[in-house]
């Protein structure tokens, strides 16, 4: 279709030898993030079902391999930015669970002093910066980013995370032509789920391949399979590579799914069926990355079940935590508007 | 935790109180006892003492403010306690705005007795002013900016009388300034001075007595030769305390009451209470109104306890000092104003009492006395009767025994 | 003191706080090689280099959004728009990022940038191009708003604004860029939240901004001839305000006249008339008059364009009510 789209991880869809030289520390440490975001988005719908979250509730349930196989091909400090399904990015981050979760519980101890909330996760000392809640809006404070990394003459990166349905927004659009008109070392990650909330992609865009999106900003698409965190791994490699040494944007479109509804209100029977959830439950990319551990016994079912046991163990004293920190005084409703 | 301070009820008759002077300030200490302000009730002005230990924690009546009982007053509670729900709570308690119902306060009308001095036609009558204010009135609400009205209340002007000129008739800065109230011919000068509290205890209570009680009114003339040298010779003895006639006389009422005790006595309604005790209000004139200090059980005291009492009582009660049971409870009054040279006048009743003695002049006159004229001493008497309790010969024969004893005072001494 | 215009000021402002920190750029529509639309930028791009006076494509929302992202990680962007009327395709990143950022993020985050330009009318351009915005964003917590009416208070102003580490939404206008005054030689500052008294009066009380502060010292001058001394309040920053000096203005002179180029509507002018009402109350002998532009859409007409905007004898005659003086009362709050 163009000179600038390419697929490229697609066609491997494998858990081939040659990751193993990325380190057992490593590889283990990816799947117990892969975990630790299951558990803790399986707590956070708990929570919420007990009225300990309000608002609103985005789980990353099933897309665990995009923030984690890109959070390990990037280095600490490059940016990452993203929409409000965030809870994924910040732990795969390293954001301590203890202090999103008094977040999510609207406490002062939280990440944001109990006044950003499940879309608004941020952790500047790590580079992540948000968590934004209006369809494609942070896609121009991305490239904004990566404009100061050009402008400072940085060695970095910034990850511009969005949706499928965010490439329809005309910020995307701007942002892209900015992007590569200025040639900013970007890396615009669609993460495709299929659905914009209840509306399939096929029904929201007229070029449902979103990473031919860039074509007409001579922007470079590259697709990648989201439940396999390896091809995420590669793809931003290779994306953040040509960030780095060439100062060019890349759209990169990762393909998953989200086991649960668009948001804990959302009764996802009306636009897919069960079926069709059951099916990609069978690509659950937590599974497919314990799959491969055990078969290149890189680690024992007993060390997989410890570290099931020990994730669950942080998730609980996530939530212990959140519930014994304080509201937000009252004195602190005027705090942090202003810098003064 | 928080307390309340209350405008306490220190009269009988007290509706409210005026805040004269805080002698505490916020933030101060106080105890149980201290005295923390000065309040103006329609009798006199009382210390107002606090009932529970701690500071200070705001004022809610300003000096000049009238309370009614039980308003808010000021906030007692620990130092730096939060008094601001008791403060909410009080909004909606009544208090009488002091800017609304008076022009000036009225400690500074005392000391100042003249106030702002304006002319007017016939002040008695409300006639409509010439400068017929009517456009600036819609509905019976006046229109006049929240400035002309403040300059108005400062300089004590009767904003309804003045006519306005701003935009639809809205009274004004420059109208407030450039009032000058019309002078006709028939014009008198006169001087409005705001009532103060005593003041307006005594119109209301005075005018009562007198549509509610229907007076009859008795005048007997008294010989009062004995009087005289009963007492030169009682104060040969005490030259320092010298008993006055009206020590004689308070002491004669205690025993013609004693005598007839349907006259002391008081009408309720449905019965007539009649007391065992005699209690003897003495009308006392201070500066701005008077008041009635109580001897108590005048039957019982002599004539040197009666006299004693009664001078400290008249210097309490110039002094505004009287506390509310010194003021309060008499059973019959006695009012005399012979020191101003009256013949005989009608004093208006006491309420609740039934009777009230005014008493006038000792004054030297010719009479006939045995078929002889010659010079005698006499005073007249009138005895005011509420006629729903005493009827005209119960009253007579009350004056009967009254002259009787004044003109035969040797038998008080017994 | 040297006369300069209002432009030349803010280019002085520009010039000089890019000399002094290598971390301000600015980034907005023909800014560099066209040297401006309006001349403000012009000669930056030979003194400061492409790298920092860029030329952007019309993409407001995708430039004022990236100079969000540039503030978040340091940089001080000025990002000019070359009238407000286009920073309504970008209201979302002014609005729900610059302004919200540092909330959101817990105090994490902050957005040193300043979003410039002409704000209001100029001359027939019509319903689009002819919009005073200022209530729009003096309405959002986080978001400061300046409108300096002289070439003096713009310099000082603006140079305030580059290094204040909040977003600024600093509003100028294209009718005052070439209007001159004096600008005091070398180095200074004014600063953000402080009103100014711009002529001395005792009788009634003017609020003017941006470019109605000339139009309001007109009026002071008609009025003058008829003994009336009006004072002349220039708040110069609208959000925060600083009410103080209005307040004690009015105490004086127990009347006031609130003068916008903007609809009357929920806007500038309503809250300070609204203010001063409220802390102010016992000390007015008259309420509060508004001379905002007429509640229209702005007409391309000369003549319905002159009659829609506050004019000098609008204002006199605003005054000549609040004194009571009217012989239009035609327009009474009865």
């Amino acid at each position: 279709m163009s000179d600038y789209a390419v697929e490229t991880n697609m066609s491997k869809g494998s858990f081939g030898e040659e990751y193993l030289s990325l380190g057992r520390n490593k590889l283990v440490e990816m799947f117990r993030t892969m975990v630790l975001i299951r558990r803790f988005e399986e707590m956070a719908a708990k929570m919420y079902s007990m009225q300990k979250i309000g608002g609103f509730l985005h789980l990353y349930i099933g897309q665990e391999a995009v923030a984690v196989g890109s959070v390990a091909a990037i280095r600490d400090d490059d940016y990452m930015i993203t929409a409000y399904r965030d809870h994924g990015h910040a732990i795969a981050r390293g954001t301590d669970p203890k202090l999103l979760m008094a977040e999510l519980f609207g406490k002062y101890t939280g990440t944001s002093k109990g006044k950003g909330g499940s879309m608004h996760f941020f952790d500047a000392s790590r580079n992540m910066l948000g968590g934004h809640a209006i369809v494609g809006g942070q896609i121009p404070l991305g490239t904004g980013i990566a404009f100061k990394i050009k402008y400072r003459r940085e060695d970095k990166v910034c990850l511009t995370y969005m949706g499928d349905a965010a490439v329809n927004q005309g910020t995307f659009h701007e942002s892209l032509n900015l992007a590569a008109l200025w040639k900013l070392p970007v890396v615009y990650i669609v993460e495709n789920n299929l659905y914009g909330m209840g509306t399939a992609v096929d029904r929201a865009s007229a070029v449902t391949e979103l990473y031919k999106r860039g074509c007409s900003y001579g922007i470079e698409g590259m697709v990648a399979d989201g439940m396999n965190v390896f091809s995420v791994y590669d793809a931003i490699k290779e994306a953040a590579k040509k960030a780095r040494e060439l100062s060019l944007p890349t759209l990169l479109e990762i393909r998953t799914y989200r086991f649960r509804g668009h948001s804990m209100s959302d009764p996802d029977s009306i636009y897919r069926t069960k079926q069709e959830v059951e099916e990609e439950k069978q690509r659950d990319p937590i599974e497919q990355m314990k799959k491969f551990l055990l078969e290149e016994k890189i680690a024992t079912q007993k060390e997989i079940d410890d570290i099931d046991a020990e994730v669950k163990k942080v998730v609980a004293e996530a939530v212990e935590f959140a519930e014994n920190s304080s509201e937000p005084p009252l004195e602190s409703m005027y705090d942090d508007i202003y810098v003064s | 935790m928080a307390i309340k301070i209350q405008m306490p009820k220190l009269s009988d008759t007290m509706s409210e109180g005026r805040i004269i002077k805080w002698l505490k300030k916020e933030g101060e200490k106080v105890g149980p006892g201290d005295v923390i302000a000065e309040v103006e009730t329609d009798k006199a002005n009382m210390d107002m003492e606090a009932y529970d230990e701690g500071t200070l924690l705001k004022i809610v009546a300003k000096e000049g403010d009238r309370v009614p009982i039980g308003g808010l007053i000021a906030v007692l509670g620990e130092a730096g306690e939060d008094a601001s729900a008791i403060l909410n709570d009080a909004a909606s308690t009544p208090k009488k705005d002091s800017t609304r119902e008076t022009i000036t306060e009225p400690v500074e009308a005392r000391q100042s007795s003249v106030g702002n001095v304006y002319s007017a036609a016939a002040p008695t009558v409300p006639t409509p002013a010439p400068s017929q204010p009517a456009a600036t009135k819609d509905n019976g609400r006046l229109k006049a900016s929240p400035l002309a009205k403040r300059l108005a209340q400062e300089r004590g002007i009767d904003i309804g009388e003045v006519k306005g000129s701003g935009t639809s008739g809205r009274i004004v800065r420059r109208d407030v300034e450039g009032f000058s109230p019309v002078v006709s011919s028939s014009a008198a000068k006169y001087t409005d001075v705001p009532l103060s509290m005593m003041r307006e205890a005594i119109a209301k209570r005075l005018a009562q007595s007198n549509i509610e009680a229907p007076h009859f009114f008795l005048t007997a003339e008294v010989k009062m030769e004995n009087a005289i040298a009963f007492r030169e010779s009682l104060n040969q003895f005490d030259e320092k305390n010298k008993i006055s006639y009206n020590d004689i006389i308070v002491k004669a009422c205690a025993a013609a009451l004693k005598e007839h005790p349907q006259v002391n006595a008081t009408f309720l309604g449905d019965k007539i209470r009649m007391f065992s005790n005699v209690h003897i209000g003495i009308a006392v004139a201070i500066d701005d109104g008077l008041i009635t200090p109580v001897l108590r059980d005048a039957d019982k005291k002599g004539l040197r306890q009666i006299s004693q009492e009664a001078k400290e009582l008249a210097v309490q009660a110039r002094d505004r000092k009287l506390k509310p049971e010194e003021y309060s409870g008499s059973t019959f009054t006695v009012s005399n104003l012979g020191m101003y040279d009256v013949d005989d006048f009608t004093a208006i009743i006491n309420p609740p009492e039934a009777a009230i003695l005014a008493v006038g002049s000792i004054v030297e006159k010719p009479v006939a006395e045995n078929g002889e004229l010659k010079i005698g001493k006499r005073m007249r008497i009138t005895l005011s009767s509420d006629h729903r309790v005493i009827d005209g010969a119960l009253a007579a024969r009350f004056m009967q025994t009254l002259k009787k004893v004044l003109e035969n005072p040797a038998a008080l001494a017994l | 003191m040297p006369e300069i215009t209002y432009r030349e000021a803010l280019n002085q402002a520009l010039a000089e706080e890019m000399e002094r920190d290598d971390s301000v750029f600015i980034v907005g529509e023909e800014v560099a090689q066209y040297q401006g639309a309006y001349k403000v930028t012009q000669g930056l791009l030979q003194k400061f280099g492409p790298e920092r006076v860029i030329d952007a494509p019309i993409s407001e929302s995708g430039f004022t959004g990236l100079g969000v992202g540039a503030a978040m990680v340091g940089l001080r962007p000025i990002v000019e728009v070359m009238t407000f009327n286009f920073s309504l395709v970008a209201f979302d990143q002014i609005i729900n990022n610059a302004a919200k950022m540092r909330h959101m993020s817990g105090g994490q985050l902050k957005v040193p940038m300043v979003i410039r330009g002409p704000n209001g009318s100029a001359h027939q351009l019509a319903a689009t191009h002819s919009q005073s915005l200022e209530s729009f964003y003096s309405h959002v917590p986080g978001l400061k708003v300046v409108m300096p009416g002289t070439p003096k208070d713009a310099k000082g102003l603006l140079k305030s604004a580059i290094r204040d580490d909040n977003p600024v939404i600093f509003m100028e206008s294209e009718v005052i860029y070439g209007m001159k005054g004096e600008v005091p030689e070398g180095e200074y500052t004014i600063p953000i939240g402080k009103t100014d008294v711009k002529r001395q009066g005792k009788d009634v009380t003017i609020v003017a901004y941006a470019r109605m502060l000339g139009v309001a010292l007109n009026a002071a001058e008609i009025l003058a001839k008829d003994g009336i001394q009006a004072e002349i309040v220039d708040p110069m920053t609208i959000r925060p305000l600083d009410d103080e000096p209005i307040l004690e203005s009015v105490k004086k002179t127990n009347r006031c006249v609130v003068i916008t180029e903007a609809w009357p509507f929920a806007g500038v002018g309503s809250e300070i008339a609204f203010r001063v009402s409220s802390k102010a109350f016992d000390y007015l002998d008259a309420p509060v008059e508004l001379v905002s532009s007429e509640d229209v859409p702005m007409p391309y007409s000369k003549t319905l364009e002159h009659n829609v905007l506050p004019t000098p004898e609008k204002i006199v005659n605003a005054a000549m009510r609040v004194l009571y003086n009217s012989k239009d009362p035609g327009k009474s709050e009865d």
